[in-house]
Parts: structure tokens; sequence; C-alpha cells
């Protein structure tokens, strides 16, 4: 059986990692904003699980780091659906280009 | 074409085309659904590179847990029937061709001349859930035998034995202090009628 080799999976973790990118440039919306956050996560994740399989030193580790990369993901999109709801309370918007409150 | 390749093909070609939806299209509650395929897409891949407990922990997790948070997200900020916040044609421009730049030079880094060292595959699955759950408890690893790639030639670095208790704990708390916040930023107010 052919082995597939880490390169592959280098170039779609690689693609999604511009398409997160590409989404946080062009959303305006602050939810599209997160999705573009949880798209470049997953390209990361996908490295992690991909190195683990075809490097033997990091068999344990890529699996471990990429488990610990999901669960802060949870956590970060929690926080910021929470910040997105209270700037929407105040706003009654969610369009990001609008939130320069702090501007000096 | 051998199997393997085949799956990941299919796998890898229903991903980047998620992942494309979730970037081009203008509706909000379509870019959740577009990444919902996405991440199932991931956790395929997962599985074909033999990480299981990883695949189902992204299933579990990232498709049970957080696309439902995003989805309550639309839901209470939606601003009349679905509306789309649309960026400008110049915003689009400036974003695709960054994201191509940045595309080709990762993909240069990933084919090129300092690709990462091709390492045959060491026999075997990946460790499943029993060592890592281990290595999650504070075990060592069981088999720290392999050496450290990457090096210059002529030296030899085996990989020291470790253990994620600490990481474990870390997170754990965490994500106690992380919901707690949340929970407090996003609880119904009351207005004061003025």
């Amino acid at each position: 059986m052919i082995e597939l080799g880490l390169p592959p999976f280098l170039l779609l973790s690689a693609f999604l990692f511009a398409c997160g990118v590409s989404c946080l440039a062009v959303k305006r919306n602050a939810i599209g904003v997160l999705m573009g956050v949880e798209l470049i996560l997953n390209a990361a994740n996908l490295n992690f699980v991909a190195f683990a399989r075809y490097n033997p030193a990091f068999r344990v580790e890529g699996q471990v780091f990429a488990l610990l990369v999901v669960v802060l993901a949870a956590a970060e999109a929690a926080v910021a659906l929470a910040i997105i709801l209270n700037f929407y309370n105040n706003h009654a918007t969610v369009d990001v280009d609008r939130a320069d409150d702090l501007r000096g | 074409m051998s199997l393997a390749v085949a799956l990941f093909a299919v796998v890898a070609l229903a991903t980047g085309a998620s992942a494309l939806g979730v970037v081009l299209s203008r509706n909000i509650v379509r870019a959740a659904v577009w990444l919902l395929f996405t991440l199932i897409g991931v956790a395929l891949n997962y599985l074909l590179l033999g990480a299981e407990f990883v695949g189902a922990a992204q299933l579990i997790v990232y498709v049970g847990g957080t696309l439902v948070l995003v989805v309550f997200g639309v839901m209470l900020t939606a601003q009349g029937p679905l509306r789309s916040l649309a960026a400008r044609p110049a915003e689009w421009a400036v974003g695709g061709v960054r994201a191509a730049a940045l595309f080709g030079l990762l993909a240069a880094l990933a084919l090129g001349p300092h690709a990462p060292p091709a390492v045959t595959p060491p026999d075997g699955p990946l460790p499943g859930v029993g060592p890592l759950g281990l290595a999650f408890l504070g075990f060592p690893d069981a088999s720290p035998a392999a050496n450290v790639t990457g090096v210059p030639d002529g030296k030899v670095f085996p990989r020291t034995p470790v253990a994620y208790l600490l990481p474990f704990e870390v997170v754990s708390v965490h994500l106690l202090v992380v919901l707690i916040g949340a929970a407090y930023l996003a609880r119904a107010k009351r207005r004061a009628k003025a």
C-alpha cells in the first residue's frame, strides 16, 4: 500500500489556513470573523496530527497538543460569542467596522 | 492509485471546497453550514491519519459544541431576515491576493527544498486512547524510542519521555474560568427604563 506522505496534508492545511485568513479579512460580520479563526485553528491542528503520524518523535505530542487546541478553541469560541452578544446588545449590530468605541 | 490516496483525495477536495464555501458565502447561516462540512472533513482527515481519538474529539467538541455555539450566536444576532454584511470589492481583492500569497508561501515551504524531512512512518498505529490518557495523567511516554528528526547529520537527539499532567490541569482550570467569564459577559441585563 502506497504511503501518502506528509506534503499532501501540509498542502491541505495551508489551504485551510489561507481560507481562514481571507475569512478574517473580508468578513464584516463578527461571527464570520470567528469562523475564520476556527478555520485557522483547524489548519494548525491538522498539521499537528499529520506530524504525529509521519514523524516518529512526535507520536504522542502531536495528538496531545491537537486535543489541547480543540479544548482551547471551544473556550475561545464561548468568550468570543459572549463578547459579540454584548456588543450586539449595546449597538444592535455585529458589524466589526462599527466597533470603534475605543478609538482615541 | 491505492485506497489511501483515493480516500485522501476525496476527503481533501471536500474539505477544501467547504472551506472556500465559508469564505465566499455572503449569508452567515450558509457559512456556518459550510463550516460544519469543513470540520467534519478535518475529522475525517484525522481518521485517515490514524488518530481515531482526536478525530472523535473533533467531531464531539467542534461539531457538537462549538458549531452549536456559533449557530446560537447567529440566531441571537441576526438582524432582519438573514441579512448579510457584504464587504467591498476592494477588500475582497486585497484579502484574496494576500491569502493567495500566503498559500503560495506555505505550499513552497511544504514542498520546496526546505521541506520537513521525509521520515518513514513507524510501524504500528498511532498511540490510542490508552497511551494518550496515561500521558495526560502524568505518566511519561512508555516507548520514547525515536530520535528527534530535523537535526544535522551525525548528531542524535533521543527524545526525552514527557508527561502532560500540568498542561491538562492548566487547560481544565482555564476552561472553567473562561466559561464562568463567558456566562458573566453574556448574561441578560435589565435595561434601566429611563
